[in-house]
């Protein structure tokens, strides 16, 4: 972790987490057949638990559908949790610390550029939008906007009058971290933010949210699919499975030696690099299973290569593994039955 | 046609699009030939030239919104001249296509096994009974689990992967030479994408397909390619054997793109990114369409388009400036 600049609305301090989230469960009731009325939900998130430490950047792993953008929206409160809590340097969210006051400090950018910017307002209104519905004065506003235009490398003068149409994918990828940071949030939630862009253009807005990051003490949870961004982008990563955690530690920690089957499986299935060096065999067999209806027990047996008896029966919760790792695995839980764990820690 | 000649061969095709109100240079002087059973990989970033290339080797470009020059052979026939039963005849029995969405290319209404047998039978006098063994056998073929049943299936009732693997059972149903692949695990996640590649690299060895296979992604050429090709704006500015595209890069945005990648970047430090973004096809610089991007580019990049220069076996590239830059 890197000094964080002192930031007059710290409360707790460094150590103290910026986000806690206690088991968010998000449900969503799915219409089957035309009488609909079933009881049928699919279990988007299913009881997710972290921490995010203040200055660091998250990365969110995880094949679709495995909920990491309906933790996401949780998180921004744009869907209301079935369950759970979060605290906010040390506050509840919507008791102690009020919704509205919560908002201002957490901002999200979203992967299509196009669909989160109004199409009728300029660059510099969309910027300055959000800072005049909290009361700032319209000229300061949009010095701002015309400061964080600069700040993301678009010329004011050029780009301060142009419409979205106007401006190429990546340019416009830039206005919405520049309209994310227009409130001077302390969490930024990029949601498979630069996955729409080119490679060429990716690794300038890669380069572009790290000097942002250091320039404002930002916090990140950074989502994507693609895992060599993650890798490079995360301080920690938390590897998502059907609604729940399978995995979350250091990412240099996850990367090298991952803990859990899934999070081993998914990185093995990253294209080789070396012509010398192709995968052989697939990792995993077949697509994810539906999240409608989940397997019993660890979530990953019908797919996992070191699946047990136990696995089927037995929900692993997420625990802290030997590796340093938090892991939901039975065979990192000492005396689970599971044959390749440990016995159970004998209890003086 | 000889064994010898080149089982694809692309020559000097343009493909201009004028049904908007500038005409949209898409392909501007490809060249690439393929031979029988290599498998190549044509890498760009979006709007580079990849899919338009790739439909030139189907004759799939709208007549009267499109003009397209240069010529295309493909097992010896003279594709951009092909029309009606002959070019209907050449799809899907000599070049087959798949696509990034399989639900492009396979009928909502009917099941996988109906679409299977309709295209054999379109293709061949084939009883109804020899047709349903094949798509019974080709389903095993790109094993997809309990076939019989999967036959019986809709589109909208498989998964992402079983869907592709329908789709590329539809594409060899007709026993193609080529087979055309247009990102076709883009949209698939990580542990299903590599099943697929695999799929495809097994399937091409065993029937021994000449593939272009169109991506944006390097890891994916590497795990499949022979050969790679890399386009920018409409151009193919280097292709080499896959070791010498990775290893040895000569054209200077090959270089770049591989220098910018996160993948062997330290982590917390900046990537080297290419500056700028991809030139406007209806306003393309008359030089090198890379220079304004390039750190190398002098006056001579902007005034002339460069011509494919031999670097190596097998390995050529597009830059003026190559020679002093393998000096430097
Ligand atoms: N039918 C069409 N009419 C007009 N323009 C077209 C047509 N098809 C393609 N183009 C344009 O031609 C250019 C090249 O398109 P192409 O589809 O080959 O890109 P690509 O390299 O496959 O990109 P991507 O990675 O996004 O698929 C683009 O500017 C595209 O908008
Ligand atoms: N508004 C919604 N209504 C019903 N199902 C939803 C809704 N939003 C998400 N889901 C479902 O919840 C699961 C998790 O989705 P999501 O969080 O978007 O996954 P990810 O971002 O990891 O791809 C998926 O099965 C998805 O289809
Ligand atoms: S609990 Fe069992 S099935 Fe689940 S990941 Fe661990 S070994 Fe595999
Ligand atoms: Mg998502
Ligand atoms: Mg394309």
């Amino acid at each position: 972790m890197k000094d964080v600049p002192h930031d007059p609305r710290d409360r707790g301090g460094p150590r103290q987490p910026l986000l806690s989230v206690n088991r968010l469960i998000k449900h969503f009731p799915v219409n089957k057949g035309l009488l609909g009325r079933s009881k049928t939900v699919v279990r988007a998130v299913d009881g997710v638990d972290f921490d995010l430490l203040k200055g660091e950047t998250l990365g969110i792993v995880g094949e679709s559908g495995c909920g990491k953008s309906t933790t996401a929206r949780l998180l921004m409160h744009l869907i209301p949790p079935d369950h759970g809590e979060i605290v906010f340097d040390g506050e509840s969210v919507g008791h102690d610390l009020p919704l509205p006051d919560y908002r201002r400090q957490v901002q999200m950018v979203f992967q299509d550029s196009y669909a989160s910017l109004n199409p009728r307002l300029t660059i510099e209104d969309s910027i300055a939008f959000a800072p005049r519905v909290h009361g700032v004065p319209r000229r300061e506003a949009l010095g701002r906007a015309h400061d964080l235009l600069a700040r993301v490398g678009l010329e004011p003068s050029r780009f301060a009058g142009r419409y979205p149409h106007e401006l190429s994918g990546g340019q416009r990828q830039r206005i919405n971290i520049a309209r994310a940071l227009a409130l001077e949030p302390r969490l930024v939630i990029l949601d498979e933010a630069v996955s729409a862009l080119d490679k060429s253009v990716e690794a300038q807005v890669l380069n572009l949210l790290l000097d942002l990051k250091e320039a404002f003490g930002l916090t990140y949870i950074f989502i994507s699919h693609d895992l060599n961004v993650v890798r490079f982008m995360a301080d920690r990563v938390m590897v998502m499975y059907l609604g729940k955690v399978a995995e979350i530690g250091s990412a240099q920690q996850v990367f090298a030696q991952p803990s859990h089957p899934y999070s081993a499986a998914l990185l093995a299935s990253m294209p080789a690099m070396d012509p010398d060096a192709r995968t052989e065999t697939a990792p995993l067999y077949g697509d994810p299973p539906n999240p409608i209806n989940p397997p019993s027990g660890c979530r990953f047996h019908t797919r996992c290569g070191s699946v047990a008896s136990v696995c089927s029966q037995v929900e692993p919760a997420l625990e802290d593994a030997a590796s340093g790792q938090r892991v939901a695995c039975l065979m990192r839980q000492p005396g689970s039955g599971h044959p390749a764990a440990m016995p159970a820690l004998e209890v003086a | 046609m000889n064994d010898a000649a080149p089982m694809i061969d692309i020559r000097d095709l343009t493909v201009t699009f004028t049904g908007g109100r500038k005409p949209v240079h898409a392909v501007n002087g490809v060249t690439l030939s393929v031979q029988r059973g290599e498998v190549v990989a044509l890498l760009g970033e979006s709007g580079s030239g990849k899919s338009v290339t790739l439909r030139s080797l189907l004759n799939m470009h709208p007549k009267h919104r499109s003009r397209l020059n240069g010529s295309v052979i493909a097992a010896g026939q003279d594709v951009l001249k092909l029309s009606g039963r002959a070019l209907a005849d050449y799809r899907g029995r000599v070049a087959s296509m798949i696509f990034q969405e399989p639900l492009l290319a396979l009928d909502p209404v009917y099941t996988v096994g109906a679409q299977i047998v309709e295209a054999i039978r379109r293709h061949e006098k084939a009883t109804l009974a020899v047709a349903q063994a094949r798509a019974l056998a080709l389903l095993q073929k790109v094993r997809i689990p309990s076939p019989e049943r999967r036959l019986q299936a809709f589109p909208h009732e498989m998964s992402g992967g079983m869907r592709q693997r329908a789709m590329i059972a539809l594409a060899l149903a007709c026993n193609p030479q080529i087979l055309l692949a247009d990102e076709p695990t883009t949209a698939l996640d990580a542990t299903v994408q590599i099943q697929i590649l695999l799929l495809l690299r097994e399937l091409q060895r065993e029937l021994g397909l000449t593939v272009i296979l169109v991506t944006h992604d390097i890891g994916v050429a590497v795990e499949v390619a022979d050969r790679v090709a890399v386009m920018y704006a409409g151009r193919i500015v280097e292709t080499g054997p896959v070791r010498e595209i990775i290893r040895n890069p000569r054209h200077p945005y090959t270089q770049g793109l591989l220098a910018s990648r996160a993948h062997d970047a330290m982590s917390g430090a900046r990537l080297d990114a290419i500056p700028g973004a991809p030139p406007d096809l209806a306003a393309l610089p008359p030089g090198c369409a890379f220079a304004p991007r390039c750190r190398f580019s002098a006056a001579a990049c902007l005034a002339e388009a460069p011509g494919s220069v031999a670097v190596g076996p097998q390995h050529s590239a597009r830059c003026l400036r190559l020679a002093e830059l393998a000096a430097a």
